[in-house]
């Protein structure tokens, strides 16, 4: 089926007057969004504004933690993941997530990347091996690493270790894939090549990026979303967010005027 | 700019070429008084200064993109910024057409003095236009700095008048042709001059636009009176 740039975009996950909390800290209040799919949407904001935080509600993170709740709806394809009596596993296999800092398995690239695979799928040596080179081409690191398959995932530079987190994520074909700040340890040209791979993934998953660095969030995403103190201030096309924001607050934080 | 930014480098940086562009403006309208000046006292002098002054305008246009390219390479601006520095640009090139337009004028007079009937010719019509022009730009310039959107529109609709005196300029020439043959050559000289003195009003048109735009995000340029007053309501 082609898939036509004037196609409308469907909407992957949506939440519903949102709010979560830390204990009594309430850090998002009465999020409405709605998260397009096969797009790349952005969350920018200054520290502590809560994009983090509503990143790792969409696969339920939290729930690590007795002392945060989460109250509202957040629906992924129809399902709310709040009363969803989905394994937490499934679900993070179908919404799957990439951290800040590198997190290699200590163990081999290959295995780093087998591993989550063999918790959803029974597949042969062949079929293991394939998915392998699949994920690592698909996150641009294949080339550099196909001749070192059995080193440790951790002898491998930052820039390669986050790619193989990438690889890993997507080695389990999940739906959506959530990015906080995937590019912050990174130097320029390992943060070009993410950013390449962010920009390709989105014709095969909903892609939804935390960022620090807000001209990232204007070069890779196709929408951005401006949040401050738990509040979601403007969501709308990044070209517009970057260009012709409607309330102040956003144009004051992309120009640089937020004090 | 009203509001400050984190960086007051970056705030330096703008005021500073903001700066730049009013004192190219103010030279551009300095080139054309004196242009208007040395027609209204067919002297060469006068003209000559023009034409030597045109190095400067052109000068200040380099300078003035050099900054701009500076700016956007290191700061990446956005917004209101992007748009301002995108603006500031266009408006740059705009003055440096003004100054072209002194400099054709200064170029006329002279022409039209050489051809030795200088004051048989209407050209103290077209004063009344070259006023019109100048007062126009002066007026763009200050919204310009002043990012006066209404003020804006306002010279969008005085740009008519300035056409409809050039309209009427043009007929009034054909019929001094008519009558006399041998002013048809000093006569070209003339319409040439009241065309620059009518791209003038165009130029400060287009500055004006620049300002809507800046301020309210829209590109009003090529539409419908009905269209700005919308936009900037």
């Amino acid at each position: 089926m082609l898939n036509t740039p004037s196609a409308p975009t469907k909407t992957k996950i949506s939440t519903k007057d949102l709010n979560f909390y830390y204990g009594k800290f309430h850090a998002l209040k009465n999020i409405n969004l709605e998260i397009p799919e096969n797009k790349v949407t952005a969350f920018i904001g200054p520290s502590g504004c809560g994009k983090s935080t509503l990143l790792r509600v969409f696969n339920r993170m939290f729930e690590l933690y007795p002392e945060q709740r989460a109250e509202g709806q957040i629906m992924l394809d129809g399902e709310n993941l709040l009363t969803s009596k989905e394994d937490v596993a499934l679900l993070r296999a179908k919404v799957g997530m990439v951290f800040q800092k590198p997190t290699p398995f200590p163990m081999s690239i290959f295995d780093n990347i087998a591993f989550g695979v063999k918790l959803f799928e029974s597949l042969n040596a062949t079929e293991m091996e394939e998915r392998v080179e699949w994920a690592l081409r698909k996150s641009a690191l294949w080339g550099e690493v196909k001749d070192k398959l059995q080193q440790s995932g951790s002898s491998l530079s930052g820039g390669q270790q986050q790619r193989l987190c990438i690889a890993r994520g997507i080695a389990i074909k999940p739906e959506v894939l959530l990015l906080d700040e995937p590019c912050s340890a990174l130097d320029p040209i390992s943060t070009a090549k993410v950013e390449e791979l962010i920009v390709e993934l989105k014709s095969d998953y909903t892609v939804v990026i935390v960022t620090h660095n807000m001209q990232q969030a204007a070069r890779c995403s196709d929408f951005t979303a401006y949040m401050y103190l738990g509040d979601l201030v403007e969501f709308g096309s990044t070209e517009q967010m970057f260009f012709k924001p409607t309330r102040k607050e956003t144009e004051d934080y992309i120009t640089g005027r937020f004090g | 700019m009203v509001d400050k930014h984190l960086s007051t480098q970056f705030d330096s940086e703008l005021t500073s070429v903001s700066s730049q562009v009013m004192e190219l403006g103010g030279l551009v309208e300095s080139q054309i008084r004196r242009a208007i000046f040395a027609l209204s006292q067919f002297s060469v002098e006068v003209a000559n200064e023009v034409t030597a002054n045109e190095a400067r305008v052109n000068a200040m246009e380099i300078e003035i993109d050099r900054d701009l390219s500076s700016i956007i390479a290191r700061r990446q601006p956005t917004a209101r910024d992007l748009r301002l520095l995108i603006a500031i640009s266009k408006t740059t090139a705009n003055l440096e057409r003004v100054g072209d337009e002194a400099e054709k004028i200064a170029r006329m007079v002279r022409s039209i003095i050489q051809s030795g009937s200088p004051r048989s010719l209407p050209s103290l019509e077209l004063r009344v236009a070259a006023d019109l022009a100048s007062g126009l730009l002066n007026k763009a310039l200050d919204a310009f700095a002043r990012l006066d959107v209404s003020a804006a529109v306002a010279i969008l609709k005085e740009d008519d008048l300035i056409d409809a005196e050039f309209d009427g300029f043009v007929r009034k020439l054909i019929t001094y042709m008519m009558e006399d043959p041998r002013m048809i050559s000093p006569s070209l000289d003339l319409l040439f001059l009241a065309k620059a003195i009518e791209r003038i009003g165009d130029h400060a048109k287009n500055i004006a636009e620049f300002i809507i735009y800046v301020v309210k995000g829209e590109d009003v340029r090529h539409t419908s009176m009905e269209n700005i007053e919308s936009v900037v309501k």
